[in-house]
């Protein structure tokens, strides 16, 4: 019950990012596992035109969330960064949240039809919440760099959520 | 008995508490000769000296750290030969603690683990870990002086206790020099100098990249960074990925992401080397990490030219920005390698091979995923339908479609 609360609370400062130190002080996994599974899970059976390839697989979403997530970590390590490797794993694993709301905002919509309207709605839903994930993890890991090189950390994460978004976009069900 | 004199090193190293000895003592020889062997040990006390001095704590005088080889200091008047023993014992695990940990010292100093906790938690348990072994080591020894004080055990429980500790100690020895080699090889801080570098001059060097340099008989400068060419690399990943994803491009065996991730770093990685060793044949002057550096600015004009090319689908176009903008590029790559090579042969094998594989690789990365796109544009344009026809996915009927009007809009008014 202690483990849920901390996690449902840090779901909520992912939400409304504030500069708190609660999610860098004591970082857990259990956030972004089951994050990344239920988007993973969700992007599960996506249409192609043959039947050979089946959209995203699931293995495909979380390797690319996780070994992501590490390049990211690593590359604020060696830029000179000052927060623990778990810690910026943490952070970038909880920001994904707003885009798992995106994809199911996505589902719903294309339950109702996949035409130019859903795609607008779609597209503006997923700028959004992308724009969101961006500025939430950059509220958290750019704090920990020299003020000089904040660019620098924050296009990788950029490039990240870019990739996750455009996967979420790109899916259409069968 | 009268107060003995301390000894003149023990007192440097703990600061000024000496540990008192009789110097009629009949062990004193004992420690004449071991003194030879506490001061080769002493590599191991100035090394925790050191390491707590740095953590801003005063060594402590009663610590661990005089414990390893100040240990027949402490004893109080016992038995002689119980002291005899214990001083042998000493001796052999100074000797086998040196040995074990001599060969890792200085490089240990060189760590960087500050401002992070799972680094630092490691070695914080490592060290409380040996300090308990240390206390367990005392503990020991002390029972077995006990023992054979008593004289209830005999010789085989002298020699059973005997073999356990010193295979307890080998093990130890063994298991902390693996952990130091790990966290030796396994620093990342290995590369923290090629990502020194500021936002500022990464703009600078992508717009160089794309800027022959006129002055080829002097050798021009490559900055050995291997940031940009990462983050270049990843974006030509998403790039590619995007492209591949409108072209509905079928990958039977692999994943899309794989297959992107592996082109653009095999490319990378593999044409550097190659061209590495090319550069070894030719006698150029070029170390790896600035080839890897070169190759990967050189990639940013492939970035502009798919990012344009995928999204606007003309052919003219296409090779308008092939010839310009990865000309400009490979012009300047090749300009930088030529003035850092001598003699006209190995200038033309090196600077050939590389314009050849970098304008080959922009073709084939725009050519390999637009077949089908290509089709799709047929189709909207002329009246007459192919009978074999793919089902679009809305983003490239909606973006392209519009895209595409408009770039023939613009093109019929100019």
């Amino acid at each position: 019950m202690r483990d849920l609360k901390a996690v449902g609370k840090k779901f909520v400062h992912v939400m409304y990012p504030k500069k708190s130190s609660a999610l860098l002080r004591d970082w857990d996994l259990w956030g972004p596992l089951v994050l990344c599974v239920s988007l993973a899970l969700m992007l599960q059976g996506g249409s192609a035109d043959s039947k050979d390839d089946g959209g995203p697989q699931f293995a495909e979403v979380f390797v690319i969330i996780w070994f992501g997530a590490v390049v990211i970590t690593l590359n604020s390590k060696l830029l000179g960064g000052t927060i623990s490797f778990f810690q910026s794993l943490c952070v970038l694993g909880y920001c994904v949240l707003p885009l798992t709301v995106a994809m199911l905002v996505c589902r719903l919509v294309l339950l109702a039809g996949s035409g130019t309207v859903s795609f607008i709605i779609r597209l503006i839903v997923v700028v959004a919440m992308f724009g969101w994930s961006t500025l939430a993890s950059t509220a958290f890991l750019a704090d920990s760099q020299p003020p000089n090189r904040k660019a620098l950390v924050v296009y990788p994460i950029f490039l990240f959520y870019f990739v996750i978004s455009w996967m979420i976009l790109t899916f259409t069900p069968q | 008995m009268a107060a003995p004199p301390a000894l003149p090193h023990e007192a440097s190293r703990e600061g000024g508490v000496s540990p008192s000895l009789p110097t009629s003592h009949p062990g004193a020889p004992l420690l004449a000769s071991s003194s030879s062997q506490r001061g080769a040990g002493r590599a191991t006390c100035p090394r925790r000296g050191r390491r707590r001095a740095a953590a801003g704590a005063a060594p402590p005088p009663t610590g661990a750290a005089s414990r390893t080889t100040c240990r027949w200091g402490r004893a109080g008047p016992g038995v002689a030969a119980a002291r005899r023993d214990r001083a042998e014992r000493a001796l052999t695990l100074s000797v086998a603690v040196q040995g074990g940990g001599s060969a890792v010292i200085d490089m240990e100093n060189m760590d960087d683990t500050s401002g992070s906790s799972f680094e630092d938690m490691g070695e914080m348990h490592q060290r409380m870990k040996e300090e308990e072994e240390e206390e367990e080591e005392v503990e020991g020894e002390a029972g077995a002086a006990e023992e054979e004080d008593g004289e209830f055990l005999g010789m085989k429980g002298l020699r059973g206790q005997l073999g356990r500790q010193v295979a307890d100690q080998m093990w130890q020895v063994g298991k902390r020099q693996a952990s130091r080699a790990f966290s030796l090889y396994a620093n990342i801080d290995i590369l923290r100098p090629y990502f020194d570098v500021e936002p500022i001059q990464v703009r600078a060097r992508l717009l160089e990249s794309m800027i022959p340099v006129k002055m080829i008989n002097f050798p021009q400068k490559i900055a050995g960074e291997l940031y940009g060419p990462l983050m270049l690399v990843f974006t030509l990943v998403a790039i590619l990925l995007h492209g591949m994803k409108t072209s509905d491009t079928i990958i039977r065996e692999g994943t899309l992401m794989g297959t992107a991730i592996g082109t653009c770093f095999g490319y990378w990685l593999g044409v550097s080397s190659f061209i590495y060793f090319l550069a070894y044949l030719c006698n150029a002057q070029i170390t790896m990490v600035q080839m890897l550096s070169l190759l990967g600015y050189g990639l940013f004009g492939h970035c502009i030219t798919l990012f344009v090319t995928y999204n606007i689908h003309f052919h003219s176009l296409f090779y308008i920005f092939w010839l310009g903008v990865g000309g400009l590029s490979t012009l300047r790559m090749v300009a930088v390698l030529v003035s850092r090579t001598v003699g006209h042969t190995q200038r033309l094998i090196l600077c050939g091979t590389l314009a050849a594989l970098h304008m080959l690789f922009l073709l084939y990365l725009h050519f390999a995923y637009h077949k089908v796109v290509e089709g799709i544009l047929d189709t909207l344009e002329g009246p007459n339908m192919p009978p074999f026809q793919r089902v679009a996915r809305d983003i490239p009927v909606v973006s392209s479609a519009v895209l595409n009007t408009t770039a023939k809009a613009i093109a019929l008014t100019l």
